[in-house]
């Protein structure tokens, strides 16, 4: 057979050899490993695992879809940072520099970089969802600009859950995990909220108390760790979970304050 | 019998992108326990790339859209090869089913009004576009997906249990449409109703089957069958090779888009998405020489609909009324063609593109505020600012126009009771060419036709269940299984190593992408199909390291069956379509021949028990037929001018 053809320095640009080390295992355990492995001009880390898996390691598991940061499959843990590997370019790195990467460590690995994330799912099921407001018919939703634009920055979510792995609340206290939705879903309340149109309110549905009673909104401190790692550069605390605090203790000790905003709302 | 997971449903959506969802939530809402598969986690699908918008003919920018004028500039792109009762379904439903979205917690950018703001496009007459920025397609998924979860909520509320009456089993392949085991005896085992699926857990490596009568597929297209693509690495065919085993035939497989705007460079990220509203919203496309080159080719066809001059087009975009459109906002096809000329020309970009300049066009804010991810892109993968410099772009394998030949009302496959398609794997609606914006569309008109007629299908045969034979589910096993016995050599060819799938892949998607690309010869289509051979061939002994937990290069392995069958039929098509038509360009035809217009070229599976033999390379697999289109209805063609008509129907069509 013919060999795969060996990657090539396209365009005549530099490669190097780089090194990396790459966890390798699965729930059982396992450990890092490392690998020699050739770096193009213009490479992403997702690029370099692919090499390795068509080279090396055919079974090493990894999960990526769009290789652009637009689906928030690739997350992983760089040089300990948490990162998407298809936006982490290997030009930050020096050449000689040994690049790490590990799976998100608040997950239970799967196999190798691929964790078990379906905490993030429960979660989204126990966020009770848009409730669209009775006897407006299809094509008469009216919103202005201005009102949407704060729950779009939120909808601009890829749900890498980098966040959630990051999130203290959670990174190292498996116990908190059942009390907090994390930044993610208390992010996707704030958005609800903040819906023009939402009608949980009318309802019988109260988003901000719900956030402070049944998702853990008292646990997070703001220490803005999510906002830091989150590749679409959502303002998660500032935007989001700063302003539910305020409305959800607004709503809890002063009912003439919540009465106004709702009047303003209208 | 092998060891699986067994669960029944009554309706099994494989693919979770926009048309599978929409098809799930339909299913669903009557009454019918479904069951959705998807080989990656649930919102991650494809469909989350797509950027510029959802088409359809509200007519919030311009009052005199309406689904004629969008029936009318669907037909036009596809050069008039679309199954116009699709077309005609597409235009008609399509508002409905974007202000359903919005009923479901959709958050569209709005016009002054507060209505959907819409967004102009290539080959679309008015702004027509439902737009979130440039991610539309996270828009779409994560809606259908909220709404899939609230749906779920409703059930955990009625019974305690979400998965009650709709389950995603997410990162799981689908490698078999099973068969009803009377039926399938009965017709030789040619025929026979839908019985449910096989497939495999990626993560575990384990097997399962889900009973059920009817399937939709919905598992978009093939994109990977080429070397440069926009497609990720779901997009292997599987729906269509699914289709082709179960005994359903494909059409139009000739047919491949190539978007005009894919990323050049760096090398790793070439091929990857930039959005048409990039010039949508003014963008131009110029050569190295600085000229805007569009102008210099537009075809005959369209030569009434477009400016012929800079200062023209500059003007269409603040008064469209009084202006022909720029050129640069041609149908797709007609784009990329032009920019592989310029290219081949020498008049390219450094790295082998052309220039797609937005930043002379528009201010920076502007830019960032309308084009926010692909100035992210740029600035990440690139190191290019777009509100400052031009970007570099070139052709890139995008969409498959060809797929599962249906019945346009139900999405019924033909001839396989039980079995449905809907979205990219569906073929017909596009004919030979998709006008942008009319993708996502398409997958929320005919996702929820699929899912309501499959659940109507599935509701009448009450207890005429069809039922799952052992023996094809020990077939199926055996098939998944064989990349792990391959090693140290096939049986009967001793000493014969494993394949590497990982290069067999390479080599696939080199062959395609060189040799039935964008511009396509006979000589070099004959030469794909031996080498397709013989990569098929070599593709038995395609071996696998490790085990069955999460191992990329086993699913890759079993892929690679897909992708032969699927890129088999796209070369064979390919071949056989003696002239230019949208998405299938020939350098040895270049012109479109009015007598190709109304003939549809059929792919079906040779061997059609369903067993892929090792047969003769240059024999192949697919059995190639032609078919003749159904007449377009009156009332639809007197909505074109004779003149335009000419273009494209004979005289004996016209009745002239
Ligand atoms: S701001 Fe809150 S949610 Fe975000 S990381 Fe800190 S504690 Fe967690
Ligand atoms: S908020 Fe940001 S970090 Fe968190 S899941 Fe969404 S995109 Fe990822
Ligand atoms: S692969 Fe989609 S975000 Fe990295």
């Amino acid at each position: 057979m013919s060999a795969a053809p060996a990657p090539k320095a396209a365009d005549g640009s530099a490669a190097y050899i780089g090194r990396f080390k790459v966890w390798r295992g699965d729930a059982d355990g396992g450990e890092l490993k490392d690998f020699e492995v050739e770096v193009n001009e213009g490479e992403v880390v997702l690029d370099i695992i692919h090499r390795l898996q068509a080279t090396q390691a055919h079974d090493l598991a990894v999960r990526w879809n769009c290789k652009a940061g637009k689906c928030g499959s690739c997350s992983a843990e760089i040089n300990g940072q948490p990162r998407l590997m298809c936006m982490t370019r290997m030009s930050v790195f020096a050449p000689d520099e040994t690049v790490t990467v590990t799976p998100m460590r608040a997950f239970p690995v799967v196999r190798d970089l691929v964790t078990d994330v379906s905490f993030n799912y429960t979660k989204a099921r126990e966020i009770p969802s848009f409730v669209p407001p009775p006897g407006v018919g299809l094509g008469e939703y009216r919103m202005r600009q201005e009102d949407v634009g704060r729950s779009q920055e939120f909808r601009k979510c890829i749900e890498c859950f980098l966040c959630q792995n990051t999130c203290h609340v959670v990174r190292d206290h498996e116990e908190n995990k059942a009390a907090f939705a994390g930044p993610r879903f208390l992010m996707r309340i704030a958005e609800l909220d903040m819906h023009p149109l939402d009608a949980a309110e009318e309802a019988g549905l109260d988003r901000k108390s719900a956030a402070q009673d049944e998702h853990g909104l008292g646990y997070c401190n703001i220490t803005k760790c999510c906002t830091e790692v989150c590749p679409e550069n959502i303002k998660i605390t500032d935007n989001a979970l700063i302003p539910l605090k305020e409305r959800a203790v607004d709503r809890k000790y002063d009912p003439l304050v919540w009465l106004g905003n709702r009047i303003r709302r209208r | 019998m092998t060891r699986v997971e067994r669960h029944t449903y009554d309706v099994v959506v494989v693919g979770a992108g926009g048309a599978g969802l929409r098809a799930a939530i339909e299913a669903r809402e009557q009454g019918l326990r479904t069951a959705v598969i998807c080989k990656s986690l649930f919102g991650k699908a494809h469909t989350v790339m797509a950027e510029g918008g959802i088409a359809a003919s509200m007519g919030n920018a311009n009052p005199h859209d309406n689904w004629q004028v969008h029936f009318r500039d669907t037909m036009r792109g596809g050069k008039f090869l679309n199954h116009w009762r699709m077309a005609e379904l597409h235009a008609k439903e399509a508002p409905d089913r974007v202000w359903e979205l919005e009923t479901w917690g959709a958050l569209f950018d709005r016009t002054k009004d507060g209505r959907i703001s819409q967004r102009n496009f290539g080959g679309h007459e008015y702004a027509r576009l439902a737009h979130v920025g440039d991610r539309t397609g996270l828009e779409l998924i994560r809606t259908l997906q909220q709404k899939i979860v609230s749906l779920q909520q409703e059930d955990h509320a009625r019974c305690g249990d979400y998965e009650d009456r709709l389950r995603v089993f997410q990162e799981c392949t689908v490698t078999r449409v099973l068969k009803d085991e009377e039926t399938f005896r009965a017709e030789g085992g040619r025929g026979g109703r839908v019985a449910g699926v096989f497939g495999y857990v990626r993560e575990s490596g384990r097997f399962f089957v889900i009973e059920a009568p009817a399937v939709v597929l919905a598992t978009g297209g093939i994109g990977k069958s080429f070397k440069v693509t926009s497609n990720s690495w779901e997009y292997t065919g599987d729906g269509h090779a699914l289709a082709l085993l179960a005994g359903a035939p494909l059409i139009n497989m000739e047919f491949v888009q190539f978007h005009p705007t894919g990323m050049v460079w760096p090398p790793s990220v070439k091929g990857i998405l930039v959005t048409e509203s990039v010039r949508g919203d003014g963008g131009v496309l110029r050569n190295s020489d600085g000229k805007r080159f569009m102008f210099d080719y537009i075809p005959d066809v369209f030569k009434e609909k477009y400016a012929q001059s800079e200062e023209e087009a500059d003007g269409w975009y603040a008064d469209p009324e009084n202006h022909r459109r720029p050129p640069e906002l041609l149908p797709r096809d007609e784009v990329a063609r032009a920019i592989n000329s310029e290219v081949k020309a020498g008049r390219g970009s450094p790295h082998g593109g052309v220039f797609l300049d937005v930043s002379t066009r528009l201010p920076a804010e502007e830019i960032k505020r309308r084009l926010p991810s692909m100035h992210h892109q740029f600035k990440e993968l690139a190191d290019v600012d777009i509100t400052a410099e031009p970007m570099e772009v070139g052709p890139t394998c995008h969409y498959v126009m060809g797929g599962v030949d249906v019945d346009p009302d139900s999405a019924a496959a033909t001839g396989v009771p039980g079995l449905f398609a809907a979205g990219e794997v569906a073929g017909g609606m596009h004919g030979s060419n998709r006008l942008g914006g009319n993708s996502l569309s398409d997958l929320l008109v005919f996702g929820r036709r699929a899912g309501l007629h499959a659940a109507e299908y599935a509701a009448e045969l009450d207890d005429d269940r069809p039922r799952v034979s052992a023996e094809q589910v020990d077939t199926a096993a055996a098939e998944a299984l064989r990349p792990f016995s391959v090693e140290g050599g096939e049986p009967g060819a001793p000493g014969v190593p494993a394949e590497n799938p990982y290069a067999l892949h390479q080599e696939l998607q080199q062959t395609m992408n060189d040799l039935v690309g964008i511009i396509r010869r006979a000589g070099e289509m004959s030469e794909a199909l031996h080498r397709l051979g013989s990569l098929r061939e070599r593709s038995r002994s395609a071996g696998v390291e490790g085990h069955r937990q999460f191992n990329p290069g086993w699913h890759l392995a079993i892929d690679l069956r897909n992708m032969l069958l699927v890129s088999e039929c796209v070369a064979r098509a390919a071949l056989e379509r003696t002239e230019s038509r949208g998405g299938h360009t020939r350098d040895d035809y270049p012109e479109m021949d009015r007598r190709w217009r109304k003939t549809n070229l059929v792919c079906e599976l040779a061997d059609r028990s369903g067993e892929l033999a090792a047969v003769d390379p240059s024999a192949g697999q697919i059995r190639l037929s032609r078919r003749d289109m159904p007449p377009i209805r009156g009332d639809l063609l007197a909505l074109f001018e004779k003149d335009e008509l000419l273009k494209y129907l004979t005289d004996e069509e016209l009745g002239t």
